[in-house]
């Protein structure tokens, strides 16, 4: 590339190169977005393949499909997958096409980097998955990868694994560093910080969180990389290491990761519910504040998750205590947007729909997140399916709801066409009855006792088993019709207008639809 | 806030895919020499794949900084632009601090908590139970269970190489410091002076820390594998070296762009960015002086 080029290229802006040069080489933001998208829409289908091995090996009791070691494979690669694959490539993809429209910037802060976060992405997942064809297997300790089943006991490829977790950490935080410095710098004039739509000020702070805490991810990688591979004994007491250190250093990653996973959906159901009952946000100010507090306390909360493994009781009672404190910040949101909707004139268009279950489902998550943090009520809890069927009510309809409601509110913005609002409700109520079928008889199982991670159970657990693997085909095969709206969307339907949504607010509605491939090249005027 | 300027969005690139396939081949050949070598399998092929992973790497870095280099003095950036790189480079070094803090915290975490408790004091001092009659004890020269990790002879004491160590990393602090003042001034025979003392200094200090390594695996037996104290001393002291070795190369590199002329009075992000990360690693190594060496 030749400085001569270069000083052409930012006169005249011109459309979108090429073939297949245009993905590969793009600085576009639009681009990378959408190549987020797709990516992790590739891998939601993968990871929840595996779901599906799962479910249909627990649909009766005893080992009908797959042998134990590769059901453990299945539960740590679905986890891995979804969370790193699925879930948090799906907000990087939505903050790229977004917020430089939502605040009115030209593109993200440091284009050149921005493509390359997101090819680390599938470099990194080819490694991943290749462990699985790897002697001995891939990675089967779960996707916690506690320490020493992942180190003495893990399998030879845990050594891929763990490069595949640190290239996926290069790729995060370089992903975050340009959404601060994007955010930070390139906001439109007069858009000053109490300005910001509410998914800019998420994701300025999850970008925080990512890089507070993938640096120590990658810390812990890097321990039992040296442990496995070079003699170390950070995880290994008859060197004076202890195994309890991994969980203590994987959860301080742990935890903020969790809400990374779900401070960008608050901020997205903090722009639709809004749209959809034609009135302002409720408590602007105090969404901002309750997301900066939910952030900072996210740091001190992280050995609730290790309850039972033998802390101190003073240990105990203050992570209990500070789990709790959670709930003050997050019933504020949960308050604000029920309060948006009072009295508001209300429809239910797709993302609406999923909107309003992401906050009733995401509360009932919320709650039995509750019962969890009281530490004795755990001893009973801790490692059963009631774990399971918490973390998979807030992050399929708190996450994943809440991209779908995105996907659908954003859609006409990006395509340029309407979707085709029948089949999206139709995929709303799949997804809804069949979530709630798949992960809701799974706090029962949990409560009576039936552990996680297990491929055959004690057959009182079968009935509600049974209807779980039922929901659970239900919602997977019901993603099928999602990729089918969004392919039939992209080809054509109803011409969308530059704001398809009469109660929408804010910058990205005011160019036109779909959103043109450089926008904002003069930056817009807020009032 | 932004006072708009025309905002430079560059053209398409292949750095990041060239770095993608770079750093993807290198880790990948880095993962086979591990995994084939603890198998007793020939690396050879694993060697080769890595030593072509870091020369796409190599070759990416010069490409990809050059155009950034050829772009800035092009005059291409705006002030904005300039804001960018320094958010980016101060994340980054945030970033940074937060790995060094996980493996600071496993440090403090073994020695408050797990030590203690394996000696049998404390909450957990049941523990003591597994290797009874173990003394707990920092620094750690008698492991729980010595068959599986022999501990150290002795370990480094901090007013030999250490303190030295400290002084030049804290001199060569100032050093670059001087130079950048120089070269707002505008004396460029000055900043040379001054920034070549930072890397000699900084080579002086590399060369220490590997001649106290060499002390620790030859006279002291003190070694990645002699129990935790062999750990948490080797990964904190050398990934900081590792991150010396980062910095002097960032500053050989400034030294060689002020000796083409390159950097004017008020526009010189590259070496502000380079003098940043190294008072970071400088930071760093206090952290290491105290909590490592001498408490």
């Amino acid at each position: 590339m030749s400085a001569v080029a270069d000083t052409h290229s930012q006169e005249h802006h011109h459309g979108p190169a090429k073939g297949f040069s245009r993905w590969l080489l793009t600085t576009n933001h639009k681009d990378i977005g959408t190549m987020y998208l797709i990516f992790s829409f590739t891998m939601f289908l993968l990871g929840g393949s595996m779901a599906m091995v799962i479910r249909a090996e627990l649909f009766q009791p005893g080992l009908q499909i797959v042998q134990p070691e590769f059901f453990n494979q299945m539960t740590t690669m679905h986890g891995l997958i979804m969370v790193f694959g699925a879930v948090m490539p799906a907000f990087v993809g939505l903050a790229n096409w977004m917020i430089p429209l939502m605040i009115g910037a030209p593109d993200m802060a440091l284009p050149r980097m921005n493509n390359w976060s997101f090819w680390l992405l599938p470099c990194a997942f080819l490694i991943l998955v290749s462990t699985l064809f790897m002697q001995g297997g891939g990675p089967n300790f779960g996707w916690t990868f506690y320490a020493p089943l992942s180190t003495t006991y893990g399998p030879p490829s845990t050594t891929f694994f763990i490069f595949a977790i640190h290239i996926m950490g290069v790729s995060s935080i370089m992903g975050a560093i340009n959404v601060i410095a994007t955010i930070l710098n390139l906001r439109a004039p007069g858009m000053t910080l109490m300005k910001m739509p509410l998914f800019v000020w998420t994701w300025l702070i999850t970008a925080f969180l990512l890089i507070a805490v993938m640096p120590v991810l990658a810390g812990v990688v890097t321990m039992m990389l040296m442990d496995i591979n070079f003699g170390t004994s950070f995880f290994d007491a008859s060197g004076g290491g202890d195994p309890v250190l991994f969980q203590h250093v994987f959860w301080f990653f742990g935890h903020p990761e969790v809400y990374i996973m779900i401070l960008p959906a608050f901020g997205a159901i903090s722009h639709i519910v809004p749209t959809f009952s034609r009135k302002r946000l409720f408590g602007y100010a105090s969404m901002v504040y309750a997301v900066g507090a939910i952030a900072l306390l996210s740091f001190v909360v992280w050995a609730h998750h290790m309850f039972t493994v033998g802390i101190p009781l003073t240990g105990q009672l203050f992570f209990m205590y500070a789990t709790m404190l959670i709930a003050v910040p997050t019933g504020v949101k949960v308050f604000n947007w029920v309060s948006t909707m009072f009295r508001g004139s209300l429809t239910f268009e797709t993302p609406m729909l999923f909107a309003v279950a992401f906050i009733i489902l995401f509360t009932i998550g919320g709650f039995s997140g509750l019962m969890l943090a009281i530490a004795p009520a755990d001893f009973q809890y801790h490692d059963t399916y009631f774990v399971v069927a918490h973390f998979h009510y807030v992050l399929v309809p708190g996450a994943i709801f809440g991209i779908f409601a995105s996907a659908y509110y954003w859609l006409p913005k990006w395509t340029g066409h309407m979707y085709d609002e029948t089949l999206g409700k139709t995929h709303f109520w799949l997804s809804f009855i069949g979530m709630n079928l798949a992960f809701f008889p799974m706090h029962f199982l949990g409560l009576a006792g039936m552990p996680r991670r297990i491929p055959d159970y004690a057959l009182q657990f079968a009935d509600f088993n049974m209807v779980s693997s039922i929901g659970a085909f239900m919602f997977g095969a019901t993603q099928l019709l999602f990729l089918f709206i969004v392919v039939k969307c992209v080809k054509g339907g109803e011409k969308a207008p530059a704001k398809p949504w009469e109660g929408a607010e804010g910058l990205e509605w005011t160019v036109p639809s779909p959103a043109p491939y450089h926008t904002f090249s003069t930056p817009p005027e807020v009032k | 806030m932004a006072q708009e300027q025309s905002y430079y969005v560059p053209d398409q690139s292949k750095w990041p895919i060239v770095a993608t396939v770079g750093l993807g081949v290198t880790l990948y050949g880095v993962a086979s020499i591990m995994v084939n070598g603890k198998q007793g399998e020939s690396t050879t092929g694993s060697w080769v794949m890595f030593l072509i992973g870091a020369l796409i790497m190599a070759y990416m870095l010069f490409g990809w900084f050059g155009s950034v280099i050829r772009e800035s003095r092009a005059g291409l950036y705006s002030d904005q632009m300039d804001r960018s790189f320094r958010w980016g480079m101060s994340w980054f070094i945030f970033s940074e601090v937060m790995f060094f803090a996980a493996f600071f915290g496993a440090l403090f975490y073994v020695r408050v908590f797990v030590v203690p408790w394996l000696g049998g004091e404390g909450d957990k001092g049941s523990s003591n139970m597994l290797w009874e009659g173990f003394q707990a004890g920092w620094p750690l020269v008698n492991n729980p269970n010595p068959e599986a990790y022999p501990g150290p002879n002795e370990v480094i004491g901090p007013w030999g190489l250490p303190l030295i160590n400290t002084i030049l990393l804290v001199t060569s602090s100032f050093t670059v410091t001087v130079a950048h003042h120089a070269l707002k001034a505008g004396n460029r025979q000055k900043v040379k002076l001054w920034l070549g003392a930072t890397i000699i200094l900084a080579l002086v200090f590399l060369t220490l820390q590997i001649q106290e390594y060499v002390h620790a695996y030859q006279d002291l037996d003190l070694t990645l594998q002699s129990g935790i104290y062999g750990s948490t001393f080797f990964m904190l002291t050398g990934f900081h070296g590792a991150h010396v070795l980062l910095g002097s190369l960032m500053l050989i590199i400034m030294f060689l762009r002020i000796q083409k002329g390159h950097f004017t009075a008020d526009s010189h992000f590259g070496f502000e960015a380079s003098a940043w990360y190294w008072h970071f690693v400088d930071v760093v190594w206090l952290g290491l002086f105290v909590f490592v060496y001498i408490i």
